[in-house]
């Protein structure tokens, strides 16, 4: 196939795929399960794959995502809250001290080119330590941000540990997945460029990287930077999702969610996170909600056994635990969907 | 000063011995595996639901053996599961499967209590009040530190002088020629999480019976620091973790004297960062280097 | 007599109490073929570590092409327990990360080999050229560098074509066969256009065959390139076949330099390889 024929494939896909969320948003309205899911999942997806280019794509075990989440997050809502709202919800703050309101896509720009400083702050000690201790210095700043953000003296910026909301949210699913596209887009393109074949080359072997003239600490850097930007942006379209924000949700547990979200579609596979961030958003907010609700059989005389509430999360982090114990590489392992219907000479199928 | 300082310094001292006895387990752990054990601060948490629901049964003397005996079999059967099919896996693998297992804990004990706290029994006569000087604090508080030196100096003495001690020095020094050797891998690892769980057991009747309730995800921010004081300490090594979790114990509670409650948690974490940039192998540790 | 390329001189390479380089110079000029012999363990891939900045020596200095890339003195710990010689000659610190020593010219191969595994052998060769890339991350992502990028698929190629190895192109790096990951390897090396090509135990598990083709093959980048090959090799064959000189060291030592036929006759060679008598 021929690289403009496959170029319009792709965007004919695209187009489609948003005349189709078009119609099942007129069909099931806007506040339906099925779309609440397709939004939130849309998030995931972006933040999945923002956290893939890390951990699957350059091999560097970060777990600070939901500190640069958070960043995102913050800096959206505290810049596009409405100057008439700000008195309401900075009670306790005399309003704050912020007294402009800048525009949604520029908030979100914001979100992600703070989200991205942060990184390059952040980055420039802690990339120079290796696997489990980056591991844990970035779960450790990321701990940190999250004390700051809530630190009373911040309130006037930050609200401390307050909620902060009216800020400007989105109703259609539409707008979620055209960011999200764009940003998971960009990423792929970054990935199959030159420097992204620079990031594999240093997760398979930093040392024969180093010896081909790559600047490991260069590169580490630019993918922690560019992670982090997406992030951030995640971030703010999650806040967006969510309506209302407080820095308390952005824990530690946040980040292994996602990286299991990653784990389970395949450490080095976009379209792996991608689908892994659906499943993983409908399982968890629709499919199994059944688990959660006592259930009663027979004309209400037998009660099902298990169910109650929180056995969902029980079953679910049990086939969590299954594809990290035998299903390791995932779902796509290192392939990408369009790999499965290119041909090609040699046939390996997706080693379990 | 002093008088407002002391009850913080006391307890500083006190959740520092807690913090010890959960970090001696992350340390022996990594030393043996090279694995950063997520789950231990949730085996912490589920020896404290375990003493909850079997203090309602049994009077504490027999509850705390049993906890006990309970915990260091969710230990073994945590790295029998979830670790030990990875021995010959990347150690991401291992450390994600880690993850994982914590996940999965804290969910299970969501499901088991509702996700409602619970209250941790009372224990006679640790729990009773005292006074020093000033300060008016739990007995518990002044027996931690001493029941924390007297274990540690007992695992120390059997990591020097015992067989399985000496297995677990060599498998932790190289472990591929310790398995060569005829060294037991497997049985050295389970003792190794044997141990640790057991002393997070004791730690948590410990660090619980002072903060008195219990929720899923209560041992997630000790387990944290405990696994900082470790690398503080240099990873790997016992009296070092030791040291560190009271450094890292007292100075929590001197920042909260301080006024900057805020900031107690996300102290421990800059000491972490300081001491990985400045001395990666903490106060203790050993230097390892890959070979080109 | 033609320029020198590499300049190493009084290299002390010592971990911890274990001096594994010992005062070690050596010279190597342009066109050469160079070869580094010495027993298991004698030090010749720490050497190779030096050169290419892998590790910082404890003690002396590299230059190359007349610019010292590599110098150093004890200091710190090291200054009390440091145990080789020409202690105190050297007082400045140069230091240059392993990227920054290939962008100067000097490519390497490794002992065990270290291909990207996961990526094809295209790939594994475009990695190389990533080095000379002009465009920056957001004209590589957005596709504004087409023509250079066309240029560098098309060198990979070409490389390709003169090891044989354009018809894996498309597979997995490690899917070839030993001898052809070898080749490989090497391959890569010279698409970051080295001018000295190090290459460590190039011919390690060939058989006879395959060691005389990898001989011919090395003269014949060598020509075609203008290289200067310094390498590290047990094949005595190869060894006595292609180098115009070779070094022999032991135990971290120089122990020989000359000619192949000069150090074949040399009985401090025959006595480190084969042992000799006590008395």
């Amino acid at each position: 196939m021929k690289k403009t024929t496959k170029n319009l494939i792709n965007i004919a896909l695209l187009l489609l795929m948003f005349v189709g969320l078009y119609f099942l948003e007129q069909h099931f309205g806007r506040r339906s399960m099925l779309i609440t899911v397709l939004k939130k999942g849309a998030i995931y997806a972006l933040i999945a794959v923002s956290m893939n280019l890390l951990n699957g794509f350059t091999g560097l075990f970060s777990l600070g995502q939901a500190g640069f989440m958070l960043v995102g997050a913050y800096t959206y809502a505290v810049l596009t809250i409405p100057m008439a709202k700000r008195m309401a919800v900075y009670q306790y703050y005399d309003g704050g001290i912020i007294n402009f309101t800048v525009p949604t896509i520029v908030g979100i720009l914001a979100a992600g080119a703070l989200a991205a400083l942060l990184a390059m702050l952040i980055g420039m000690p802690v990339l120079r330590l290796k696997s489990d201790y980056l591991a844990i210095a970035t779960l450790g700043f990321a701990e940190i941000i999250r004390a700051i953000i809530q630190w009373d003296t911040l309130g006037p910026i930050t609200n401390g540990s307050n909620l902060l909301k009216t800020y400007p949210t989105f109703k259609s699913v539409i707008p979620v997945f055209a960011a999200a596209t764009i940003c998971i887009g960009v990423i792929v393109l970054l990935i199959n460029s030159t420097y992204g074949r620079a990031f594999k080359a240093i997760r398979d072997d930093e040392i024969a990287a180093e010896a081909m003239g790559i600047n490991l600490f260069h590169h580490k850097q630019m993918a922690f930077i560019i992670s982090s930007f997406f992030a951030g942006i995640g971030g703010a379209l999650l806040a967006m999702y969510q309506g209302s924000l407080q820095a308390n949700a952005f824990k530690a547990s946040m980040t292994y969610e996602i990286l299991l979200i990653v784990v389970i579609g395949g450490m080095g596979s976009v379209t792996g996170s991608v689908i892994a961030s659906f499943l993983f958003i409908a399982c968890s907010e629709w499919w199994l909600r059944f688990l959660d609700t006592e259930t009663y059989l027979f004309g209400g005389t037998v009660k099902l056994p298990l169910l109650r509430s929180g056995f969902r999360m029980v079953v679910f982090s049990v086939v969590i635990m299954i594809v990290v114990l035998f299903f390791r590489k995932g779902i796509m392992g290192e392939k990408e969907l369009w790999d499965l219907f290119t041909p090609k000479k040699k046939k390996e199928g997706i080693k379990p | 000063m002093f008088d407002r300082i002391l009850p913080y310094l006391l307890s500083g001292i006190s959740v520092g011995g807690q913090y010890a006895l959960i970090a001696v387990g992350y340390t022996m752990v990594y030393g043996i595996l090279r694995l950063i054990n997520f789950a231990h601060g949730d085996i912490f948490t589920a020896a404290g639901f375990f003493m909850v629901y079997i203090a309602t049964a049994l009077p504490v003397q027999f509850a705390i053996p049993l906890v006990i005996a309970l915990t260091v079999a969710l230990g073994f059967t945590v790295e029998r599961i979830a670790y030990k099919p990875l021995r010959s896996a990347p150690r991401m693998s291992v450390m994600i499967s880690a993850i994982g297992v914590s996940y999965l804990l804290q969910n299970l004990m969501w499901y088991v209590t509702g996700g409602l706290a619970k209250q941790y029994p009372t224990i006679p006569w640790i729990s009773e009040s005292i006074t020093i000087g000033s300060a008016t604090t739990k007995v518990v508080t002044l027996i931690t530190p001493v029941l924390t030196i007297l274990l540690v100096i007992a695992l120390v003495t059997i990591i020097q002088k015992t067989k399985i001690g000496m297995a677990m020095r060599a498998v932790s020094k190289d472990f591929e020629t310790a398995q060569l050797m005829g060294i037991k891998i497997n049985s050295v690892i389970s003792t190794t999480f044997i141990i640790g769980s057991l002393l997070a057991a004791v730690g948590s009747v410990l660090y619980f019976s002072n903060y008195t309730s219990v929720t899923p995800t209560v041992g997630a921010m000790p387990g944290l620091k405990a696994f900082v004081a470790a690398v503080f300490g240099g990873i790997g090594s016992i009296p070092g973790a030791v040291i560190g979790a009271f450094i890292i114990g007292i100075c929590e509670n001197i920042i909260k004297a301080l006024g900057y409650t805020t900031f107690s948690d996300a102290f421990t974490f800059a000491l972490l960062i300081v001491i990985l940039l400045f001395k990666p192998t903490g106060l203790f540790g050993e230097k390892t280097s890959e070979k080109v | 007599m033609s320029r020198n390329v590499l300049h190493v001189e009084n290299v002390t390479m010592q971990f911890g109490g274990v001096v594994a380089v010992n005062n070690l110079s050596m010279d190597i000029n342009e066109g050469e073929i160079v070869a580094l012999i010495g027993p298991n363990g004698a030090g010749k891939t720490t050497a190779f570590n030096c050169v290419t900045g892998v590790y910082e020596p404890t003690n002396g200095r590299i230059d190359y092409m007349g610019k010292t890339i590599v110098e150093n003195y004890p200091s710190g710990k090291m200054k009390r327990s440091y145990a080789g010689e020409n202690a105190g000659l050297y007082t400045k610190r140069v230091v240059n990360t392993p990227d920054k020593i290939t962008a100067l010219g000097i490519a390497r191969t490794f002992q065990n080999i270290r291909l990207f595994k996961s990526q094809t052998v295209f790939n594994n060769v475009l990695i190389a050229m990533h080095m000379r890339r002009t465009s920056n991350v957001f004209s590589a992502t957005f596709r504004l560098n087409m023509k250079e990028e066309n240029q560098m698929r098309q060198e990979a190629m070409e490389l390709l074509k003169i090891v044989g190895l354009e018809g894996v192109a498309d597979e997995l790096a490690t899917s070839l066969p030993y001898g052809q990951q070898r080749r490989l390897e090497i391959v890569r090396a010279l698409a970051t256009h080295p001018k000295l090509l190090l290459l460590d135990e190039p011919a390690a598990g060939m058989n006879p065959q395959e060691t005389e083709e990898l001989g011919a093959f090395i003269k014949e980048i060598k020509d075609r390139f203008n290289l200067t090959v310094f390498m590290i090799e047990h094949h005595m064959n190869l060894v006595m076949g292609i180098s115009d000189r070779i070094y022999v060291i032991d135990f971290g030592k120089q122990i020989a330099e000359g000619t192949p036929e000069e150090v074949r006759d040399n009985p401090a060679v025959i006595a480190a390889y084969l042992g000799v008598d006590e008395e």
